[in-house]
């Protein structure tokens, strides 16, 4: 492989940083907190969970795409020594059975009928995995097959068999997208909205570009597969999980098993990457259904294979076209998108609309018209994956952006420069207007791509840039503990996944607070300990939590000048809290000493109180969102004529984070999600084979994500810090938008190298066809498209 | 070694389940001398997390693909998801749990810590434990050798870069050189 020249961000302030009075912390790359744990093999992830009395759990799975169950026949299984239960969908008839935070049509274990391969047909608890996994073998099942729609194509044509009653299905308890209405067919979700009239502009237009596109189903792999734990007993369920939203998971399993919420309890150890696909709920009520049967705590831990039938990227086809003057203004943009949902709508219908958003891409339109579709397949569930809806559009839109352009002989930063939103512009009717400088963040995109310069031949250089609607329902809160020591503990239920979380929010408090960071402790989500957040994901925790964190800071920062106000006998403003301690001139009274004035005796604890909600309105999806998330990115690519094979030679970043809280875990973001992007753009596909709805590749053999050697020979990474967010000290979120950025910037790299991507994964095969296309209309005559 | 086991400090771990065919496995896991009556279909993997409860070695492709399961057997990384347990016996295994000594961390470990290579965490032993076998045959390092010897351990958090950051870093502190860079 070539040099790897990335740049390090050894420049920045680390290491052991001091609480200094406000703001202290904040800009500092202070270390992880959960580093030493994750270094030393101590830090625990649901699967390391030792509980007293622990069964173990497997699932037997349809290998049919659509079919009707005859008959169950258990009793062999039953009768293994070792096991203690099998549960089929007989045994969850006494509750209704089905679930989904945005549409109730998933039965936690199949009811009478299949729809994907990989859904769960029956689950058995043993004393042991190899038990259960014996017991699996022995249960018999009589299926019926039916017809089946394993693609987009087929499940939209007219006699497409029909995987639900649409018109029958209920909305779940978190879709926060207004009223869900029945659709006809397989159409899961529709998200529509037009302005201006789009007719006239193509009708006046100078230059229209048109084409249709496809994106494919991918696999996010999170490192450490979906494990939950479930105990039955007493009136209550207790769970751990895996799982990035607990407080949507307790709605959810109190929900289906008719509880109070309080009676249950979802505990988030360590999460082993999440990426979205532990987003919402996902094995937890299966597993709770299996404890409730076997009496005992049950483990289900999926394998690669069964995580990737649990969730998925959406994979989607589009048409678009784009109309311009011949001059280079964007006029008009016209988008249908189909989403494949797969066999139940998981967060589907937030895919849909998100996509919708990111199609017009942040341009001043005189008229824009996108319809957005989920369509129900006999495939495995889609549902989130990071920077979902933009990944999805960018690239397209992006590339008709470069091919108008060409056409119009400018180059694809001045055409971006021309037509870019501005600060404060309207991105859609009634929602939040733009908050990012966009035409800087473009421009130094293309300072670090050398924009401009001469390149070898066969290389390209390309630049792309989108928003995503992030940051979900504006719901969070968190408390805080300052204890008679003059410690704090921090307690809020954003998920440690791998973001650094837990340190971005313990800079925050002990900034407040005025206290070193190694004083406050980050105590990880429990839905019985901790308070409600609405969920980790959409890039929110920095800007939402973690508004919350520093409002509970505040509190406490409060309680403690009016304690050290009566201590002093001074007034507050006389008054200036820093290192652990309230200072007058120099004079100063530590923490643990005003508590003890307080409580007048060595012991009590200040608490304090943090709440985010929606400052208008009632925070729903049409009034959003919290912020629009930057999606930009840059890439130099090489194409080998010869063989297709693209070599990322050069990556470059913007994130536009308002204010970076820890510049470093910033960049951590952005390199991890721009190797995500690398790989959704030139080789990661989930391949079904289109008769039986089988994954054709289902292992990380035949699945390929990213290795050390697919890194790109150099990285760029800048951060803009224009305080414009929402969040503590200006900052907003991030972590999805370098993916949706590289994604949609190799395919425009590409197209400066003449590949026109109409299909991702661009992969050799394709690119080498793209390049024949081209070389062929090229010797017909045609104009060919730019060297 | 084997040769040098000390009986009196051998842990005896007993079998589980109405075990049919058992076979005894002698080894040494973090330097101390381990003795065990096991199924001969027992998974390394297995055998460290659940028998000896060392969960520092994750499980997730079961391919040898992943790299997380990672521990080293004599020295040289083997993926413990796809070892049969018996493949220790009479040889040395370290896992995550052994490297530090006495509290004191190792400096690979140091370095992953000090450069940010450590995000979700989940795919840091097999890493570690990697680039020990790495500097332990190669003190010096350059950026291909390192990503050459780390093609077999998946990260999907990081994107590489601070890893390979770590993993120079922890070169030089290994060779007691001061490193501020």
């Amino acid at each position: 492989m070539s040099t790897l020249s990335h740049r390090p961000a050894s420049t920045e302030p680390m290491g052991a940083a001091q609480g200094n009075g406000a703001q202290g912390l904040v800009g500092l790359s202070a270390p992880r907190v959960d580093a030493r744990a994750k270094a030393t093999g101590e830090a625990k992830y649901a699967g390391d969970l030792q509980i007293p009395g622990l069964a173990y759990g497997k699932v037997l799975r349809s290998p049919y795409a659509h079919a009707r169950i005859v008959r169950i026949d258990a009793s062999r299984a039953q009768a293994l020594p070792g096991v203690i239960a099998v549960l089929t969908g007989d045994d969850v008839l006494d509750i209704n059975p089905y679930y989904g935070h945005a549409i109730k049509d998933r039965p936690l274990i199949a009811i009478d009928r299949v729809r994907f391969v990989g859904e769960p047909v029956a689950a058995v608890a043993a004393e042991d995995p190899q038990t259960a996994a014996e017991a699996l073998e022995l249960i018999e099942v009589e299926y019926e097959e039916l017809p089946a729609a394993i693609t987009l194509d087929a499940a939209l044509a007219e006699d497409a068999p029909r995987l639900h009653v649409t018109e029958l299905l209920k909305p779940g308890l978190f879709h926060g997208l207004g009223e869900l209405k029945p659709q006809p067919g397989n159409i899961c979700y529709h998200h529509a909205f037009a302005r201006g009239d789009v007719e006239e502009a193509f009708a006046k237009a100078d230059i229209v570009v048109e084409g249709e596109y496809h994106f494919p189903a991918v696999y996010q792999y999170s490192m450490e597969p979906h494990t939950t734990i479930a105990q039955w007993g007493d009136g209550e369920i207790t769970v751990w999980s895996s799982c990035q939203h607990p407080f949507l998971v307790r709605a959810e399993i109190a929900d289906l098993f008719g509880l109070p919420v309080a009676n249950v309890r979802i505990v988030v150890p360590y999460l082993g990457g999440g990426f979205g696909s532990k987003s919402y709920t996902k094995l937890e009520p299966l597993t709770v259904a299996l404890a409730r049967k076997a009496r005992r705590p049950v483990r289900i831990a999926n394998t690669v294979d069964e995580a990737m039938v649990t969730t998925r990227r959406h994979g989607m086809k589009a048409w678009m076209r784009t109309a311009a003057s011949a001059d280079g203004r964007l006029l008009a943009r016209e988008v249908r998108c189909w989403f494949d949902t797969g066999a139940y709508a998981d967060n589907g219908p937030r895919v849909v609309a998100t996509g919708a958003d990111a199609a017009p891409g942040p341009y001043r339109w005189e008229a824009v018209k996108v319809d957005s579709w989920g369509v129900y397949t006999n495939t495995s569930p889609a549902g989130s994956y990071r920077a979902f809806g933009a990944t999805h559009l960018q690239w397209i839109g992006e590339a008709q952006v470069d091919e108008i352009a060409r056409r119009c002989g400018l180059d694809a930063l001045q055409i971006r420069e021309r037509n870019l939103l501005r600060p404060g512009e309207a991105v859609r009717p009634g929602g939040k207007p733009l908050d990012a400088d966009l035409i800087g963040d473009i421009q130094k995109v293309a300072a670090a791509l050398d924009w401009g310069t001469p390149k070898p031949a066969n290389v390209g250089r390309g630049l792309s840039v989108g928003l995503l609607a992030a940051g979900a329902h504006p719901v969070s809160t968190a408390f805080a503990r300052l204890e008679a020591d003059g410690t704090a503990t921090l307690y809020v239920s954003s998920t440690e996944v791998g973001q650094g979380v837990r340190t971005v929010f313990s800079q925050i408090l002990a900034t407040e607070l005025a206290l070193p960071v190694e004083r406050v402790r980050v105590q990880g989500g429990d839905t019985l300990v901790t308070p409600y957040d609405r969920s980790t994901g959409a890039s929110r925790s920095t800007t939402l939590a973690g508004l919350a964190v520093q409002r509970a800071g505040q509190e406490l920062r409060a309680k403690l000048l009016e304690i050290a106000a009566r201590v002093f006998g001074l007034p507050e403003e006389a008054i200036e809290l820093r290192d652990g301690a309230a200072w007058h001139e120099g004079e100063s009274i530590s923490y643990p000493d005003l508590i003890r004035a307080h409580f007048g005796m060595v012991g009590g604890e200040l608490i304090g109180r943090g709440e985010v909600r929606p400052e208008k309105g009632t925070g729903s999806y049409a009034e959003g969102p919290v912020f629009w998330e930057v999606c930009i990115g840059g890439a130099e690519v090489e194409v080998d004529p010869d063989t297709g094979k693209v070599t990322v030679r050069k990556a470059v970043s913007v994130a536009d984070v308002g204010k970076a809280i820890n510049p470093r875990l910033v960049k951590a973001q952005e390199m991890g999600g721009w190797l995500q992007g690398l790989g959704n753009a030139l080789f990661e596909e989930m391949i079904y084979d289109e008769q039986t709805g089988q994954i054709l590749n289902a292992t990380l053999f035949d699945y390929h994500v990213p290795t050390i050697a697919d890194l790109p020979a150099s990285f760029v990474s800048t951060i803009v810090e224009n305080e414009d967010g929402p969040g503590p000290y200006g900052a907003k979120g991030v972590g999805e938008g370098a993916l949706a950025g590289a994604t949609a910037a190799i395919v425009t790299a590409l197209y400066d190298a003449g590949v026109r991507v109409t299909e991702l994964p661009a992969t050799p095969e394709r690119v080498w066809r793209w390049l024949r296309e081209r070389d062929s209309a090229a010797a017909g005559g045609a104009q060919s498209a730019r060297e | 070694m084997i040769d040098r086991l000390d009986t009196r400090e051998t842990e005896s771990v007993p079998a589980t389940g109405e075990a049919a065919t058992t076979i005894r496995l002698e080894t040494v896991v973090n330097g101390r001398p381990v003795s065990a009556e096991i199924e001969p279909r027992t998974l390394l993997l297995d055998f460290l997390r659940d028998r000896l409860g060392l969960t520092g070695a994750k499980r997730s492709c079961d391919v040898q693909v992943c790299g997380v399961c990672t521990v080293l057997l004599d020295g040289k990384p083997v993926s413990a998801c796809s070892t049969l347990a018996y493949e220790a016996h009479g040889r040395e295994v370290l896992t995550i749990e052994g490297l530090a000594r006495f509290g004191e961390l190792h400096p690979i470990q140091q370095a992953f810590m000090e450069r940010t290579a450590i995000q979700c965490g989940f795919c840091t032993p097999g890493m570690i434990l990697t680039t020990k076998a790495l500097l332990d045959e190669n003190p010096r390092p350059t950026r291909e050798e390192i990503a050459a010897y780390l093609g077999g351990n998946l990260c999907r958090c990081t994107g590489y870069w601070m890893i390979i950051e770590a993993v120079e870093h922890a070169a030089r502190l290994m060779a007691g050189e001061e490193d501020r860079s």
